[in-house]
């Protein structure tokens, strides 16, 4: 059968939100926008909590991503209607888009080499984002960002929301290997890579940030809603923070 | 001494494997776990164990093997040439190890991933409450030789010699697919065409996701380069940049922007991630309601499998194997193979 749509869980109206949907076989998602907004980004960390919370049966596993919450469920105990009810429900109980943010949240200054051969893509993006390299440095550097989601790859924030210049889309061929540590941007978010990682986004600054520590009681460094700060350091002062604790960067707890 | 396997020598793509590691996805960390799961359900069969017991799974090639203690062992997925001793012994069956021997296993005949299990399992650390490697994560690595692996307890010891006729998923063919997130941005002629395309399996490819290139010209889609990243799961098949499809297998990403033609079926995920380069593949929409259908059929087989497994000597092209019984020495008491199994 050909273009499926009124099977995959989809309203009549694709704009109206929140929305649920389906995801391959076994996921359903909720999802507050379109587009990343910090009230859809809040309403989907504070729904998926919630999910988690509210002890389904059949769960199997829980997500957020920037502006979703989403659900894997084991489809021996439970089926897609049963779980679409449970999440209208959940959805009808409060306004979920002005729920607090996460509690015990963190900001990180992270000590970062923009540009050079550590971070070749700097000038193109700049270029692309019609900024001077130095121009980009600062825009990226002064800008304190918060964790929308952590995704992709483990402990991998998704960091936003930086200025209007950094709309930038990301590249059509993906850019071979960022290594681990490393700082990109695209549609006005940085991410900042646990592990070597091919990518889409343009590679501009590199950091000796840990972000994954598989063999810590703590494996994961940033919970969304953290927030970071990426302050330039040159080349020989990140090169002697790669054997310090947290690659030399410093926390403060956010009141 | 803990009764353990000694990897002598590894392919490339030699790691330990069990069901992964569900319930940090909200922390970027997809489950992982098997290429291909039903290999696992299969080697569990063999062995009349629980699937949850970690086995060793083999990229395109496997190793020599040495045990330290007579143990049980199975071997399912991609057939690959095995013996022990330099005697061949049968694929998709289960076999005996005794202490000391050479177990070894070599290239895939056809399909990706050869896997084998071990009775008891394979007993390596837990990290994050799985012994699975994931290697796109960094937790665990490929085997290398030196390696020993400790086997867990094994509560069948010596039952060996069955077979089961394996699900034939190695060289290509038609997987279902449901419509998911951002089907819609592909046009009804985009859809038509992939459907009816045959899709060779590129040489690109590992335990994250596998790339096709199409018959034709590639993907077109609507969504652009802009679009916010979405939750991803085994099966989505991303179409990149280049128009390309790239399905994605258990250590995949755990979001993404690029925008999704589709998902294959979990049922139908093993034959993805089991063609070899050059294989071809096609896809076919089913309805969600179809597909939970077919998932459920799937669990239900996959439970029954014990029942559908044989003793391996009825045919006698595979006499060889009972050599590795010990019937002459008398460690067995020659009716292993009429004793149903526990």
């Amino acid at each position: 059968m050909t273009p499926p749509d009124a099977t995959d869980g989809k309203g009549p109206d694709r704009t109206a939100f929140p929305q649920i949907r389906t995801v391959g076989t076994d996921g359903l998602l909720v999802s507050f926008g379109e587009a990343l907004s910090e009230p859809a980004n809040r309403a989907a960390l504070a729904f998926r909590a919630a999910i988690e919370a509210a002890d389904l049966p059949g769960l199997l596993e829980t997500s957020a991503s920037l502006v979703s919450a989403y659900l894997r469920f084991d489809l021996c105990v439970s089926d897609h209607a049963t779980m679409k009810a449970a999440l209208e429900a959940l959805l009808a109980s409060q306004d979920w888009t002005s729920a607090p943010l996460p509690g015990g949240r963190k900001l990180w200054r992270i000590p970062t080499v923009y540009g050079t051969d550590l971070a070749p893509q700097l000038e193109e993006a700049a270029a692309v984002a019609g900024l001077s390299p130095d121009d980009a440095i600062a825009s990226i550097s002064n800008a304190r960002v918060r964790v929308q989601t952590i995704g992709f790859a483990p402990g991998m924030p998704y960091l936003g929301e930086l200025p209007p210049d950094w709309a930038i889309p990301r590249q059509t061929e993906l850019t071979g290997q960022v290594p681990a540590g490393g700082l990109c941007v695209a549609i006005r978010q940085l991410v900042l890579f646990p592990v070597a990682t091919p990518t889409g986004w343009r590679h501009i600054g590199q950091t000796a940030f840990p972000l994954f520590r598989p063999d810590d009681p703590e494996p994961f460094a940033l919970r969304p809603g953290d927030e970071a700060q990426f302050i330039p350091v040159m080349a020989e002062q990140l090169a002697a923070m790669r054997n310090a604790p947290d690659g030399g960067a410093a926390f403060e707890v956010l009141p | 001494m803990t009764p353990a396997l000694i990897v002598h020598r590894a392919g490339p793509g030699v790691t330990v494997q069990d069901l992964g590691r569900p319930g940090y996805l909200a922390f970027g960390l997809s489950r992982g776990g098997p290429a291909d799961r039903l290999a696992l359900a299969e080697g569990a069969a063999l062995l009349s164990q629980d699937e949850g017991l970690a086995a060793i799974e083999m990229a395109g090639m496997g190793g020599e093997f040495e045990a330290t203690a007579d143990m049980r062992i199975a071997l399912t997925g991609a057939p690959m040439r095995a013996t022990i001793d330099g005697t061949r012994i049968a694929w998709n069956a289960s076999h005996c190890l005794a202490a000391g021997q050479r177990h070894s296993v070599g290239a895939a005949e056809c399909g990706s991933y050869g896997y084998l299990h071990l009775g008891g399992g394979v007993a390596a650390d837990e990290r994050l409450g799985a012994r699975s490697t994931h290697l796109a994560a960094g937790i665990g690595r490929m085997l290398t030789p030196g390696t020993r692996l400790p086997t867990g307890p094994d509560k069948h010891p010596g039952a060996v010699g069955m077979t089961l006729d394996a699900d034939a998923r190695f060289e290509g063919g038609t997987v279902r697919v449901v419509p998911s997130l951002k089907t819609e941005f592909f046009d009804p002629n985009q859809i038509a065409r992939f459907e009816a395309d045959e899709f060779r399996r590129d040489s690109r490819g590992n335990r994250m996701g596998v790339r096709f290139l199409p018959g034709g010209g590639g993907y077109q889609n609507e969504a652009g380069l802009s679009v916010v990243s979405e939750v991803i799961v085994p099966g989505d098949i991303q179409i990149t940049g280049d128009g390309t499809p790239f399905v994605l297998l258990s250590e995949c990403q755990t979001t993404g922007g690029y925008p999704r033609i589709g998902s294959v079926l979990p049922a139908d995920l093993p034959r993805v991630a089991q063609a070899q380069a050059g294989a071809r593949l096609k896809f076919r929409f089913v309805t969600l309601e179809d597909a939970v259908k077919a998932e459920l059929l799937e669990q239900v087989r996959r439970r029954g499998l014990r029942r559908a497994l044989r003793p391996l000597v009825r045919d006698p092209r595979s006499m060889a194997d009972l050599l590795s019984y010990q019937l002459i020495s008398g460690a067995t008491a020659g009716d292993d193979l009429e004793r149903p199994l526990p």
